[in-house]
Order: structure tokens, then C-alpha cells, then sequence
């Protein structure tokens, strides 16, 4: 079957094909361009070549379970949606997180929106020639991902998020960690500022492309970083605070015309302002007293020394689940029993413990929120990342819907390239960010 | 059609010894194809920059034309509507060429058993290398990297101008 | 289930278009008539109500509950950070409703993702195919007869 474009176009002009597979397609987008010489005289946007079936998937796994789903959506800021999902699970079952887990969901978020914005301005210098941006970006992302996974135990997809707060707490030596994180991205985005900022081709190749107005962007249901470099300022953080946003200071940078440079611009400086929350965070996570943190053995020492612990006493966990202990639960998860893993303290040692451990994880029983619908947001890497759950009463979703910000921004992509030439598709393209996790779902 | 991917084969000891040296010349100059489509990208990426280096093996220029790769490295998810896309791309890869599924969905579809979504790589292309994980650390992505490499060492290589017809 | 001042206000300038209206978990929802929608839609956008941006727009079937195919839209105010969901429920045998995208540009390709994955067609859509999927896919996936794993290759396998 014929696509619209080659249906619509002329005689004269030529069709290309900007393949599912290419270098600045960020994983599958297939764009179908009617081209007059170098000039794209209309494109045609193709998505679905990443569609895994999410949203199908998840009326089939319990609550609990589909956690993991939720990490591959946006896969470059995966605790952002992991907390979207727990924020829409806990408003429809009543819950709220205590307050040192809700400072960690905020520096978990913020640490990902940092490495979201890394990759996005990586990837758009790169596409356009600047590979050194690439490589000092990543650089940054690397001592990101160090910090998350000492605590989580994951680089990436890391389910650390739970439904009544965060998995485990903080690792013992996160400070130094996040610390580390911090001055090398800062160090990098000053590079990067250095690099780009007044660099006459990096200039030329994105001031004044991809230009779009407020009108259009509102009327396309643009969100986040896109939506900001127009002018207009909607920042869910700001607008719906969530996990306590409101008790952080921090600026949402706004952009003047809406081009792949504001774009740009916008991400550099939100990066410095989350940079601004990540400090503000580790101050508070020192203030608000943590339940007794575990002192981490190293694991060949824990396992030798598990081997000569007898069962019947206080049973200490495996290295894997430090940070989880009971001790530490007062601090990290809310105080609900049908919603939370109850402590493995608990269920090695109790009947009760036991019962509660089996019974959560059952088919059929577990989380079951009551009948009802209910649509949460956070602030994603990309916009507005809103998650609609409508319970039917089991412990499975009834349907589980995504509100993906990419699909939005790249559904306006047809209209900022037409009338330019093909090399200003790559900036255009790289300054929206998509993320076909999010966008096919 | 003529490179025999199990061993060199009887031959003398000239043939033997020209085959590992063309082993040896071509394991490490592997021109990749990332066709990357999901969240393994990311951690190919942290492959590929300078933390752990792909370069450092021979591996680190890509080329994003199959015609001039020889190594294509499918990352992530593969969806139905991709399946006939990365089969076009292998069938113009020239011989000799080796593909490496990397992430627990190309492997095997992963946690995505669904009407969307190929359970396997192998299901439309040989592959060669199978890294799995979810997703796979960069350290793992060198270490299939370094199998690869020992695979392209003992194969056959078929060096002769005229492909036997077969 | 309160009702609070917008949605006092819409009932009143909309007064045959809505069935319900309702506050849940502190969301504002409005239950709609599918045949005068676009109406609705049109005088939402507009002043005084200026729900400038179009968040969402998803379906939820409930065939087996309720006979319907219940489409859910979802609509914010910027100047008064108002976030308003519509629903509006499709019967079994009419399952078409007017499309938005003549109000808002973002729903060309959202009510293409509801007509792929559901089967709802727009009238009035300038371009209605599938966005997700394949040519040569039957079927409409997220409806629940449609079984999670039955899967319409495109290439045939090797195995």
C-alpha cells in the first residue's frame, strides 16, 4: 500500500528514504521526504518500529510486577518513569512515601534527568559533527550512572522505585558518590558551553532552525524542554509539585524563539538547575536522620561470613539487599501492609511474616487498588510524562496508559522540516529528544 | 556460499598458516553496523565512548552503510515491523560478516512476549555472538566483542578470487 | 464525588452536551454525549475556558462491562493550571466519533494511534491509518479479545 507521500508527490521531485535504520534516527524512526535537489518539499513521519506493547503487556502483569516495564519507557531517564508509575499507583491507593524516601525519589529523578539531557545534547553534536561533545558527555554520564548503580545496584534499568517509597536506602558512601557526579558534570558543562555556545557552525546549523511558534507549539500539546525554549513556562515540578518539588529551590530557564539553539540552551541550563536540586538534596538527606544504615561488608566477607551464622538467630541479609533492612524501612517506605514487601527480617523469622510474604506476591491477591481511574504526572526528561491506570478492583491493571511527550514533539516534526534542507533535519531531529521507548511504547 | 564458519579445513601448512593471518587481519579490523533500536543502545553507547572503549580492539569505527560493514551488531528490541528491515540490511552486508544479538531481546524477545515483538533474532538472521542481559553491562558487550574475535580467528576464510559454486 | 466550581461552570455553559460531572481523587471529569463532542471540544479550546493544550486522548474498553468503547481526553489550562479529563462513551455498534484534529494539531496523530490499537474511526480525520503497526496487520491489539500473544509475522521464520 502506497504511503500518503508517494501518493502526494510531483513527478519531478525524488522520494528518499531516511530508514529505520540510521545514525540519527536514535534507534527506528523512518522519515519519507519528497526532495527537490537538497530541499525537503514534504516529509512523511513513520513510527512504530519500536512498538513492544506495553500498554498490552501490563493488563497481564500484577501491580508489582510490571515495574520493570515502566524502567524501558523513557530508557535514557528511567527512575523519572519509574516514579511516574508509583506516584499515579500511590494516588489511587492512598499511600505517601515518608519523607527521606521522597528527597531520594527527587535526587534519583534529578540525577536521571541529568543523564537524559547528556545523552540528548550528545547525540544532537554529534549528529551534527562535534564528536568530542560526545565523548565528554558521556564521560559525565558514566560517573551518573556510577552513583545510581552503587545505591540501586543497576546502571540503567533499575526498578529502584517502588510503590511506598525507593527499593533500599542510600549506600553508606553515596555523598562521596553523587559528589563525584556532580563536579564532573559540571566540569563538563562548562566545557560544552565552551565548545558550543559561540561556535559559528554549531550556530549556523541550529539558529533559527526548526523554528516553531507558541501557538503551534501549544496546539501540537508540546511539553518540557521543547515547550520552554518557546517562551512559555509549564513545568509540571512547578505547576502540580510532586514528592515534595516544592520545598527545593530551583529555576525553570525559558528560551525566546524556538529554535533547535533555544532547545539546546534550555537543556544545558535545566542541567545546571537540577545539578542545584541533586546539592540541595544530599544537604537534606544529611538533615533528615536516616533509620540505621547498614555498614556494608564487602561480598566475599558477607558470604564467608553468612556460611557460619546459624539460621536461628537475628538473620543477616545478603549483600544484595543491604540497604532493605528493617531497620531501615521507617525511612524508605511508607507503613502500609498490603502494598509493600514486607521485611525480609519478617518473613525468614515470622509465620506471620511468612503469610504476608506469600500472600503479596500471589496471583490474585497483592496490591489491588479499589475500582477507579486515576492520571498522575511528572516532569519526564521530554515533558509531561503522565501515566493513566483505570482499576477494575484485581491486582492486575484494567488498562495502563502512557502519555508519551515524544509522540507530540515528533508529530510536529513534519511541519519544522518542510521548506529546509536535509541537513537540517539532524539538528532538528536531535534537539527533540525522541525516545521511541516512550513514543511506540 | 564457500566460507566455511567451523574450521579452515584440511590443507597444508601454507594454507593453515595464510588462513590465520587473514583470521588474525580481519578479527581486528571489524567494521560495526550498530543498527541499535532500544534501551541497549545506551549501554552500547557507554561501550563505545571512552570509559571502555571499543576502539581499544580493532572495533571502533562504525559504518552505517551495510555495504561497507562487516560486522552487524543488532541492539535491542526487534518489532515485527522491523523484522523484514534488518533482514534487508544483512542480505546487502558483503561476506565475510558476522552479526552479534545483543540484549536479552534480541536474544530471545526478552520480557516482551507479545503480538509486537520477534522472539529472537535468530528467527530471521544466523547469528553469531548472543550477549544477553537487560541490558548487557559495556563490559559484557567487549567480552562477546573479544569472542567474536577469537571465532573470526579459527574459522575458514575463503581468500580465493573465484567463489566455488556450491 | 463533589462537584467543584469549573465544573459547575462547564455544566452550565454546556447543558445538553454532558451526561456527568464528577470529582474524582481530585480530578475533574466529565462524562460527554459522542454526537455533539466536537462541539464540546471546540467550546473548551475557546474562551473563557482557553483549554489550550490536549494532553491525551486514549480509549479503555470496557466491551465486556459496559457495551462500549469509552475514549478519555484529557485537557489542561495553562492560565489556570487546570486539568480536565473528558470520557466519552462509544456504543458497541457505533464506534465512531468527530475528530479533534481541526482544533488541535496533536490529535492527527493520536486518534491514528486509537484507530490502530482500538478500532475507533474519526470522522472528519485527514489521513486515518494505523501509526503503530504494519500493513497487513488484522486485528486491533489493545481490544481484549485480541490475545496478548498472537503474533502476525511479517518475515517467516527461520525455525
Amino acid at each position: 500500500m502506497a504511503s500518503r507521500l508517494e501518493r502526494e508527490a510531483s513527478r519531478e521531485s525524488m522520494l528518499l528514504n531516511m530508514g529505520p535504520s540510521h545514525p540519527s534516527m536514535h534507534g527506528a524512526v523512518r522519515i519519507l521526504l519528497e526532495l527537490d535537489g537538497e530541499r525537503v518539499l514534504n516529509s512523511e513521519v513513520e513510527v512504530g518500529y519500536l512498538h513492544r506493547g506495553f500498554e498490552k503487556t501490563c493488563e497481564h502483569r500484577t501491580y508489582f510486577n510490571l515495574l520493570p516495564y515502566t524502567d524501558r519507557l523513557n530508557y535514557v531517564s528511567p527512575l523519572i518513569n519509574n516514579l511516574g508509575y508509583t506516584l499515579a499507583m500511590e494516588k489511587m491507593l492512598g499511600l505517601e512515601a515518608p519523607e527521606r524516601a521522597q528527597v531520594i525519589r527527587v535526587l534519583m529523578s534529578e540525577l536521571s534527568r541529568v543523564s537524559d539531557h547528556l545523552t540528548c545534547v550528545a547525540a544532537m553534536a554529534m549528529e551534527c559533527g562535534a564528536f568530542t561533545v560526545f565523548l565528554y558527555n558521556i564521560k559525565a554520564r558514566e560517573f551518573i550512572w556510577d552513583t545510581i548503580e552503587q545505591t540501586s545496584g543497576a546502571r540503567m534499568t533499575t526498578s529502584y522505585i517502588r510503590i511506598g517509597g525507593v527499593r533500599a536506602d542510600l549506600h553508606p558512601e553515596f555523598r562521596e558518590g553523587v559528589g563525584q557526579a556532580v563536579r564532573q558534570t559540571r566540569q563538563v558543562l562548562k566545557d560544552v558551553h565552551g565548545l558550543l555556545d559561540k561556535n559559528r557552525i554549531f550556530l549556523r546549523r541550529t539558529r533559527d532552525v526548526g523554528l516553531i511558534s507558541q501557538e503551534d507549539a501549544l496546539s501540537y500539546g508540546w511539553t518540557g524542554p521543547c515547550l520552554r525554549s518557546t517562551g512559555i513556562f509549564y513545568d509540571v515540578r512547578k505547576a502540580h509539585p510532586y514528592s515534595g518539588y516544592d520545598r527545593f529551590d530551583f529555576e525553570v530557564p525559558l528560551g525566546e524563539r524556538g529554535d533547535n539553539y533555544d532547545r539546546y540552551l534550555v537543556r544545558m541550563r535545566e542541567m545546571e538547575q537540577s545539578l542545584r536540586i541533586i546539592e540541595q538534596a544530599v544537604e537534606r538527606l544529611a538533615a533528615t536522620p536516616p533509620a540505621v544504615l547498614a555498614a556494608g561488608l564487602e561480598p566475599e566477607e558477607a558470604i564467608k561470613a553468612s556460611r557460619d551464622r546459624k539460621p536461628a538467630s537475628a538473620p543477616r541479609l545478603s549483600p544484595t539487599l543491604e540497604g532493605s533492612e528493617k531497620d531501615a524501612y521507617s525511612g524508605i517506605l511508607a507503613d502500609d501492609g498490603r502494598s509493600i514487601v514486607p521485611a525480609k527480617e519478617d518473613t525468614y523469622t515470622s509465620i506471620e511474616g511468612l503469610i504476608r510474604h506469600f500472600k503479596f506476591f500471589m496471583a490474585g491477591h497483592g496490591i489491588r487498588p479499589p475500582k477507579g481511574e486515576v492520571y498522575s504526572s511528572v516532569e519526564g526528561g521530554n515533558g509531561e510524562l503522565g501515566f493513566y491506570i483505570v482499576s477494575d478492583g484485581t491486582d492486575r491493571p484494567y488498562r495502563l496508559h502512557l502519555r508519551a511527550p515524544c509522540l507530540h514533539l515528533l508529530a510536529a516534526l513534519e511541519s519544522l522540516i518542510k521548506g529546509r534542507y536535509l541537513a537540517d533535519i539532524i539538528p532538528t531531529f536531535g534537539s527533540m529528544n525522541i525516545i521511541l521507548g516512550e513514543l511506540d511504547r | 556460499m564457500g566460507m566455511s564458519k567451523r574450521g579452515p579445513g584440511p590443507g597444508g601448512f601454507l594454507t593453515t598458516t595464510f588462513n590465520s593471518l587473514l583470521g588474525w587481519g580481519r578479527k581486528y579490523s571489524l567494521f560495526q553496523y550498530p543498527f541499535i533500536t532500544a534501551c541497549c543502545g545506551m549501554e552500547y553507547m557507554s561501550a563505545a565512548a571512552a570509559r571502555f572503549d571499543l576502539d581499544r580492539f580493532g572495533a571502533g569505527w562504525t559504518r552505517f552503510s551495510p555495504r561497507q560493514a562487516d560486522m552487524l551488531l543488532v541492539v535491542g528490541t526487534i518489532s515485527q515491523k522491523q523484522a523484514s528491515v534488518v533482514r534487508t540490511v544483512w542480505e546487502q552486508m558483503a561476506e565475510p560478516k558476522w552479526v552479534m544479538a545483543i540484549g536479552a531481546c534480541a536474544v530471545s524477545g526478552g520480557i516482551y512476549d507479545n503480538y509486537a515483538v520477534v522472539q529472537g533474532l535468530d528467527e530471521i538472521i544466523p547469528v553469531d555472538v548472543y550477549v544477553p542481559g537487560c541490558p548487557p553491562r559495556p563490559e559484557t558487550i567487549l567480552d562477546a566483542l573479544l569472542k567474536l574475535q577469537d571465532k573470526v580467528q579459527k574459522q575458514g576464510h575463503d581468500w580465493r578470487w573465484q567463489k566455488r559454486k556450491s | 464525588m463533589a462537584e467543584t466550581q469549573i465544573l459547575s461552570e462547564i455544566r452550565r455553559l454546556f447543558p445538553d452536551k454532558i451526561r456527568e460531572a464528577f470529582s474524582l481523587l481530585g480530578e475533574d471529569v466529565v462524562v460527554a454525549e459522542p454526537k455533539a463532542f466536537l462541539a464540546l471540544a471546540r467550546g473548551l479550546r475557546d474562551k473563557p475556558l482557553n483549554y489550550a493544550l490536549l494532553l491525551d486522548l486514549t480509549c479503555v474498553d470496557t466491551l465486556a462491562c459496559q457495551s462500549c468503547l469509552e475514549m478519555v481526553y484529557t485537557f489542561y489550562a495553562l492560565d489556570r493550571n487546570h486539568r480536565l479529563r473528558v470520557k466519552v462513551p462509544l456504543p458497541a455498534d457505533d464506534l465512531s466519533i468527530s475528530s479533534l484534529a481541526a482544533l488541535w494539531k496533536n490529535a492527527d496523530w493520536l486518534e491514528r494511534e486509537v484507530y490502530d490499537l482500538f478500532g475507533v474511526r474519526f470522522e472528519g480525520h485527514p489521513d486515518l491509518r494505523r501509526l503503530f503497526l504494519y500493513d497487513g496487520f488484522e486485528g486491533h491489539p489493545l481490544r481484549k479479545d485480541y490475545p496478548l500473544r498472537k503474533r502476525q509475522p511479517t518475515f517467516p521464520s527461520r525455525k
